[in-house]
């Protein structure tokens, strides 16, 4: 019998108020890939930062080749060969990218030799980057590029991905699972944090299910169905979403040939962008990040309001000069990518947060009715199942999928006219996303326009009614969803759409009626 | 080995617990320090913390010097919560200083006949409006320059000074003076009203302490205080959310130079009674330090400038009593700051116990 790679026995670890780990056990063969499966608050963080060396087990074993090891800090498992990318990235926003994998080396290698290294390894896994950019310009998406690049430097002989997909297209997942198994090919083992089942049955050799911080199975998930392995994940299957037809109403959001130049040298110019948002639809944004969605979020948003004045119209009135709080006022609310410090204030109470979008509790010279306030909180924590220490708890305090249920919560509270919304369910657990979409949709069926920009493609054709794709700063006629194919989207997304009149939404294939 | 374990929500006992505890820490490092000189720690130590509060009349030197600190402090609590660093408060206060000892003088020399409860009102908007302009400067420039607001306003402190001196040795010098840098002694309906006849504290320490309480529920319990607190935490959110950076600066500036100035104004026409080039004991700067062991909070400004003059007071007694040096007030508040600042860990961290390596 082979010795495992990784055996973790009895590993228990306990916070201040919960159980996160309760006698977790896990077996890890050489060259296995290994899923672990489990929802948000799982204990899946936990395990993974255990193995890693950034906490500290308060019991149980760990063995690694056969051998107990304690692994005291992230460098000790470095050194014994465990390479981790992590679904929050632990990058220097104000460094470049081979500067941040410089930083993360032991031992004394010139910068120079650290880009050529990244440039090689990115080629080699099919990855895009470029290492001199400065990692405040990058997307969500390039940024876990990079950590997926840094772990791979290391030559690891385990590899922990925690949701290493959720930003990349179709394709380019194809492509990493490819270099996934020819990297387990050569007896790297890998352990595979997601909550997507498909991947998992794609992918994964084995699966270890975690709930409420306990082991609840151990499969072979190629041989599951995605309801079998839900029901261990959740005890239940996630709740089906109901699409029903759209039935658009009159134009609410109008982006006529919008062209804008990037606001920093990393960023992405938009060349004559034009979409057409009605009222009860569902329209989608697809394309790898990067590609200027940040940009024609900021320009929509009103937190770039450097637009012409015509070139973006909310019910036909030209919206684009005005600030962030007119355009709110006028009924057009966003969701942006980043929950904690642009969605939310770290520091500040949930409470407190409220106040950036929502005015409802102010009374005269802006005096806050606090009952009111934390009234409406407890509401929105409560209808969106927010686990949260309450309307008092800080924003810090909450997991992302938590933290990102209350901001969700607080702009769909508000009933917008129209809503803009980016990654709505990026790194949220599988209950927490169909809940997060089944409310944008019954928005949708109250009227509401919505515009989705994701990457998710799986998400985006589940929820919208038309697609756009957005590539190179450009945007591509938009297309019925139930028309369109992901092999027909993921050509689009490197910028091969057939070119349409110039006046309108642009051709219709599948069109709505 | 002791671990932190972050917490899950702040741990209010330890917010009020944590000073206390640094205070004791304090105590603790003052008495082996005297030990060390060879005094006897429990005398020194009684002269730096029990003294200050013997008798009704050091309690009203106490507050007396708690005054400016408090009303400075507020205003910088409230620009570094909007990440606006304000350093040149003692610039604000010596314009503020101006501005009321003008008005004094002004009254004085033309014999003005009005009571002084009329002149007290007058007294605080003079402070309030020299010192908001001398901050207004800084906003104006940062506002429309990006000038660094923490260069700004620091030069300014020595322009202020510089104009301070310019009057005293100039155009405001007291003619019967002998030639002294200072001007002619206000009248005595200028004197700001005492709340104890007989001694020096007057009734600007209520006022400060009214601005407290206004500027807790400012910070708190207003839209506009809140939106001040998000553009420093965080930038994204305030552009998300749509508050305007540009009204951050000149509010925080505004305020915290108005409080400035009033503090200044109420230092002449208080226990000064008339204006000379060492209107400031360096209240501008020291309130940066009351700012920050108050951890920005209205409430806790007060508890840190009490402590602050505390140690400033103690300092000169041990220095007359004891025969100690002066600079261990200094010491004093250094190991404060430093205890304090470690003490604040635990509000957001638990210790524990763990064995092993």
């Amino acid at each position: 019998m082979t010795v495992p790679r990784l055996q973790l026995e009895q590993i228990t670890k306990r916070f201040a108020s919960v159980v996160a780990n309760d006698a977790v056990a896990l077996t890890v063969l050489p060259g296995e890939i290994h899923s672990i499966l489990g929802e948000n608050g799982a204990g899946k963080s936990t395990l993974v930062k255990i193995i890693y060396g950034a906490l500290r087990p308060d019991a149980g074993r760990i063995l690694w080749n056969g051998q107990p090891v304690q692994i005291r800090s992230p460098q000790e498992a470095r050194a014994l060969g465990i390479a981790m990318v992590f679904q929050h990235f632990s990058l220097f926003e104000t460094l470049t990218v081979a500067e941040n994998v410089w930083l993360g080396m032991s031992g004394k290698i010139p910068l120079r030799q650290v880009v050529a290294g990244i440039r090689s390894k990115a080629a080699e896994y099919g990855l895009e980057l470029e290492p001199e950019r400065e990692v405040h310009t990058l997307s969500v998406g390039e940024r876990q590029r990079v950590e997926i690049v840094r772990a791979l430097l290391a030559d690891p002989r385990l590899l922990i991905l925690d949701e290493p997909t959720s930003v990349l297209t179709p394709q380019a997942v194809e492509k990493l699972f490819v270099t996934l198994r020819q990297l387990a090919a050569t007896g790297c083992s890998i352990l595979y944090i997601s909550h997507k089942l498909d991947e998992i049955r794609a992918l994964c050799h084995q699966c270890t299910v975690l709930r409420g911080g306990r082991v609840t199975g151990t499969c072979d998930p190629t041989l599951e169905s995605n309801a079998s392995l839900s029901r261990l994940m959740i005890g239940a299957e996630p709740p089906r979403l109901v699409h029903r037809q759209a039935t658009p109403g009159q134009v609410a959001l109008r982006v006529r040939d919008l062209t804008l130049e990037k606001l920093d040298r990393f960023g992405t110019d938009l060349h004559g962008v034009s979409l057409e948002l009605r009222e009860g639809e569902v329209v989608g944004v697809a394309g790898v990040s990067g590609n200027g969605q940040q940009q024609l979020l900021a320009a929509i948003s009103g937190e770039d309001p450097r637009a012409e004045e015509g070139a973006v119209e909310l019910f036909g009135q030209p919206i684009g000069r005005l600030g962030v709080a007119a355009r709110r006022k006028l009924g057009l609310h966003f969701i942006p990518e980043e929950r904690l410090g642009r969605g939310a204030v770290p520091t500040l109470s949930l409470a407190h947060n409220m106040l950036l979008t929502r005015d409802e509790s102010l009374r005269a010279l802006g005096w806050i009715d606090r009952r009111a306030l934390k009234y409406q909180t407890a509401k929105i924590i409560e209808r969106f199942k927010v686990k949260s220490g309450g309307p008092a708890a800080v924003a810090r305090s909450l997991s992302g999928g938590n933290l990102q249920k209350y901001i969700v919560g607080r702009e769909i509270d508000a009933v917008p006219r129209v809503l803009v919304v980016a990654q709505p369910t990026w790194g949220v657990d599988v209950g927490a996303a169909a809940q997060i979409r089944a409310e944008l949709l019954a928005l949708r069926d109250a009227g509401t326009a919505l515009l989705v920009v994701s990457e998710e493609l799986e998400e985006l054709f589940e929820m919208t009614d038309r697609l756009h794709v957005m590539a190179r700063g450009r945007l591509s006629p938009s297309i019925g969803t139930s028309a369109a194919t992901v092999e027909l989207i993921g050509e689009w997304m490197s910028g091969l759409w057939p070119t349409g009149p110039e006046d309108g939404p642009g051709v219709s294939i599948g069109e709505f009626p | 080995m002791i671990r932190l374990e972050p917490r899950a929500t702040p741990s209010m006992a330890m917010s009020i617990l944590s000073p206390v505890i640094a205070l004791a820490i304090t105590a603790a490092a003052g008495a082996a320090l005297f030990t060390a000189l060879g005094k006897d720690p429990g005398q020194a130590l009684s002269v730096f913390f029990l003294e200050p509060f013997n008798g009704v009349r050091a309690i009203s030197e106490l507050a007396l010097k708690s005054t400016p600190l408090v009303l400075i402090a507020l205003g910088l609590a409230l620009c570094y919560r909007s990440n606006v660093w304000n350093i040149g408060a003692e610039g604000q206060f010596l314009m503020g200083a101006i501005g009321g000892g003008g008005l004094a003088l002004w009254v004085t020399t033309a014999e003005i006949g009005m009571s002084r409860w009329l002149f007290f009102p007058l007294v605080i908007l003079a402070g309030a409006m020299a010192g908001a302009a001398w901050a207004g400067v800084v906003a104006l420039l940062r506002d429309r320059f990006n000038a660094n607001e923490i260069l700004v306003s620091l030069m300014l402190v020595y322009v202020a000074n510089l104009f301070l001196s310019w009057l005293v040795f100039g155009p405001w010098k007291d003619p019967q003076g002998y030639n002294f840098p200072q001007t002619v002694s206000f009248a005595a309906n200028t004197e700001l009203p005492r709340v104890i006849r007989g001694m020096r504290l007057h009734w600007g320490t209520a006022v400060a302490l009214v601005a407290a309480v206004v500027m807790w529920l400012f910070m708190f319990r207003t839209f506009t205080g809140i939106q001040l607190q998000v553009g420093g935490p965080a930038p994204a959110a305030a552009r998300y959310a749509g508050f305007s950076s540009r009204a951050a600066i000149w509010t925080t500036l505004l305020v915290s130079g108005g409080l400035s100035g009033v503090a200044g104004a109420f230092e002449v026409a208080g226990p000064m009674g008339q204006l000379t080039p060492h209107v400031s004991a360096g209240y501008g700067f020291t309130a940066i330090i009351v700012a920050f062991v108050g951890r920005l909070h209205p409430l806790g400004c007060i508890l840190g400038s009490v402590v602050l003059s505390m140690f400033l007071i103690g300092g000169e007694l041990a220095q007359s009593r004891i025969g100690l040096p002066s600079a261990l007030a200094g010491v004093f508040q250094g190991v404060l700051l430093l205890s304090l600042l470690a003490c604040d860990t635990l509000i957001h961290y638990r210790p524990r116990w763990s064995r092993g390596s």
